[in-house]
C-alpha cells in the first residue's frame, strides 16, 4: 500500500539553512533512506546524503529523525503513522557540510589518539592464544559500525563544543575499554582514559547506549567498568596505599 | 530551556528554530523520577527523625530505617548492637548506617543517571539540550567523589547483613517462634536489598570485572556472570527496593502504632 508521506528535511550548509517541506511517495516495507533517495531522484536532485550499505552495517546514513539520532536505513516507515510529518536533520553534534552530510573528522582525530593493541613482546604474530571466555567482553565492542550516533547524542560534546578537545566520546572510550580488557594487551590505559580522553566527563546518562543501532551496552559494559578500573588506580585509597607499599604497577 | 552558542545551534552546525525536534513524551521519564525520588526522600527523612513507631516488641519487628538501633533513646529490646549514640532529635537512631546507605544510593551508577537527568537536566533526555553553560562532568570536586562508590558498597553490604539478622531474629518473639505477615515483609525486603546491593556495578567490578583473564579465575568468572545477570536489572531493583523499604517501614509503623494488628500465621 502506497501513500504520500509528509517530510521536513534540513537543507543548507555551514552558513545557514532551514527545514523544507516535501511530499514523497512511500511504499510498503520501505525505510526512511528509501524515501530520501526517492526525494533525491524526483524532487531534490541536489540533496546531499551520505549512505552506503543500506543494511545497518556501514554506519554512513546517521541522521536525526524526529529529533532522535537514528540510522536512516534502519528506521522503518511503518513505525510512523501516514499523517505524521517526519523531520530529517543532519547530526547536530558535528559541523554540517551540506544538507544531511556532516563533517565527522573529530572522530577520526580521536581514533588516532588511542594507542594501538600492544601484544606481549615475547609473542610473535601467529602465536596468540586466547580462551573464548577471555575475549567475549571485547568482542561485544567489536560490533561497533562507527556510525557515531553515540558521539552525536553524547551531551558532553553535543551541548558543549568546548569539551571536544578534552573528551573523546563514548565510541573511543569504549575502544580503550576493549583494549584494556583484552587478554593479550599489555598496556595500562587507565590514566590515558582519564587524562587524555576525558572519561571523567562522562556522567553515565546512557544516551550512547540508547541510540546504539548495534545494541552494544556501551555504558554498562565499557564506560562504567572503565570508570571502576580508573577508580581502582586513581581514587581508591586502599589500592593507592597497596601500590605505594608494595610498589605495584597494576591493581 | 535555552541553548547557547556552544551547543547544538553553534555554527557551523545545522541550526534549527527549536532546541529539539523530539515530539515524543521525553519529559515523562524525568518527571516520574523527580516524583518518585522526592516521595522517598520526604518519607525517609520524616521517618528517620520521627523516633517513634519503629519497633514491635511483641514480634520483634524492627524497621530497616532504625537498624541498627544504637541510640540511647532506643528501646532496649530493639538494640541488638548496644546503645551508644546520644539521644537527640537531630540524630537518627540508626545514624551509624543511614548516612552510608544514603551515600551508597547517591553514588550508585543508576541513581546518578536518574538524578543527573531529572534534577540537573544534564541532559533531561537524549538529544534534548541541557540548560547549563558549562559542563565538567565528574572531573572536579564534589562530583569526583562519585569514584569512591565501592566503599559505600562495602558499607551497604555490612548493613544488609544486619538487616538479615533483624529479619531472622524477628522469628523469635518473646513467646517463642512465630510467623506473621511482618516476617514475610521483612524477608522479602531483605532479599531484595541483597539483590540490589549485589547488582551494584562496583560489586561486578570487584567480583571479577577487573580481571583480564577470566579463564585463570573460573570461580570469580562464574560469580561475575551471576552478578552481571543481576546488574542487568539494577535500575529495576533500585526502584523496587525504594518501594519495599517504604512499605516495610510503613507496615511496621502501623503495627507499632497500634493502627493495625499483624496478621499471624504461627504464634
Amino acid at each position: 500500500m502506497s501513500y504520500i508521506g509528509k517530510f521536513r528535511v534540513w537543507r543548507g550548509d555551514a552558513n545557514g539553512g532551514s527545514l523544507e517541506d516535501y511530499q514523497v511517495e512511500v511504499n510498503e516495507g520501505e525505510v526512511v533512506l528509501d524515501v530520501i533517495h526517492r526525494l533525491q531522484a524526483t524532487q531534490a536532485p541536489d540533496l546531499a546524503v551520505r549512505w552506503n550499505c543500506k543494511a545497518g552495517k556501514c554506519g554512513s546514513c546517521s541522521a536525526e529523525i524526529n529529533g532522535k539520532p537514528r540510522l536512516m536505513c534502519m528506521t522503518r516507515m511503518s513505525t510512523f503513522s501516514e499523517d505524521e510529518t517526519i523531520t530529517v536533520t543532519p547530526m547536530r553534534a558535528f559541523s554540517v557540510i551540506r544538507d544531511l552530510v556532516t563533517d565527522v573528522s573529530y572522530n577520526y582525530e580521536k581514533a588516532r589518539m588511542v594507542p594501538s593493541f600492544q601484544p606481549p613482546k615475547d609473542l610473535a604474530p601467529g602465536e596468540y592464544r586466547m580462551q573464548q571466555v577471555d575475549v567475549e567482553r571485547s568482542q561485544e565492542f567489536r560490533k561497533c559500525i562507527e556510525c557515531f550516533l553515540c558521539q552525536n547524542t553524547c551531551h558532553v560534546i553535543r551541548d558543549h563544543e568546548e569539551n571536544k578537545p578534552a573528551f573523546s566520546g563514548p565510541r573511543f572510550l569504549m575502544r580503550i575499554a576493549e583494549l584494556e580488557m583484552h587478554p593479550l594487551d599489555t598496556a595500562d590505559r587507565r590514566d590515558l582514559a582519564q587524562d587524555e580522553h576525558g572519561l571523567g566527563y562522562c556522567n553515565i546518562t546512557k544516551c550512547c547506549t540508547e541510540v546504539c543501532p548495534e545494541g552494544i551496552h556501551i555504558t554498562d559494559n565499557a564506560l562504567i567498568p572503565m570508570k571502576e578500573r580508573v577508580a581502582g588506580r586513581r581514587y581508591d585509597p586502599v589500592v593507592w596505599l597497596g601500590n605505594k607499599l608494595f610498589r605495584r604497577n597494576r591493581a | 530551556m535555552t541553548t547557547h552558542e556552544t551547543g547544538v545551534n553553534a555554527p557551523p552546525r545545522a541550526r534549527l528554530p527549536v532546541p529539539t525536534l523530539r515530539a515524543d513524551r521525553w519529559w515523562l521519564g524525568p518527571a516520574l523520577t523527580v516524583t518518585g525520588l522526592t516521595i522517598f526522600v520526604v518519607y525517609a527523612t520524616f521517618r528517620a527523625f520521627q523516633q517513634a513507631h519503629y519497633f514491635v516488641a511483641e514480634y520483634h519487628y524492627l524497621t530497616p530505617f532504625y537498624s541498627p538501633c544504637v541510640s540511647l533513646g532506643c528501646t532496649e529490646e530493639a538494640s541488638l548492637f548496644g546503645r551508644f549514640l546520644p539521644d537527640h532529635p537531630l540524630i537518627p537512631y540508626a545514624a551509624v548506617s543511614l548516612p552510608f546507605l544514603l551515600l551508597f544510593r547517591m553514588t550508585c551508577y543508576y541513581y546518578r543517571k536518574a538524578y543527573y537527568r531529572s534534577f540537573w537536566l544534564s541532559p533531561p533526555a537524549c538529544a534534548v539540550p541541557e540548560p547549563h553553560r558549562k559542563y565538567t562532568g565528574e572531573t572536579r570536586f564534589p562530583l569526583i567523589l562519585q569514584n569512591i562508590h565501592r566503599y559505600f558498597f562495602y558499607a551497604a553490604g555490612i548493613v544488609a547483613v544486619i538487616n538479615t539478622y533483624d529479619a531472622i531474629v524477628a522469628f523469635q518473639s518473646p513467646s517463642g517462634f512465630g510467623l506473621g505477615l511482618g516476617n514475610v515483609i521483612l524477608l522479602v525486603n531483605v532479599a531484595l536489598l541483597w539483590a540490589y546491593t549485589l547488582s551494584c556495578h562496583s560489586c561486578r567490578h570487584v567480583i571479577g570485572g577487573r580481571l583480564k583473564h577470566f579463564s585463570k579465575h573460573p570461580v570469580r568468572y562464574w560469580l561475575w556472570t551471576k552478578v552481571s545477570l543481576l546488574n542487568g536489572r539494577h535500575m529495576e531493583l533500585a526502584w523496587i527496593t525504594l518501594g519495599t523499604l517504604m512499605l516495610t517501614d510503613f507496615y511496621i509503623a502501623m503495627v507499632a502504632g497500634g493502627v493495625i494488628s499483624d496478621v499471624r500465621f504461627i504464634g
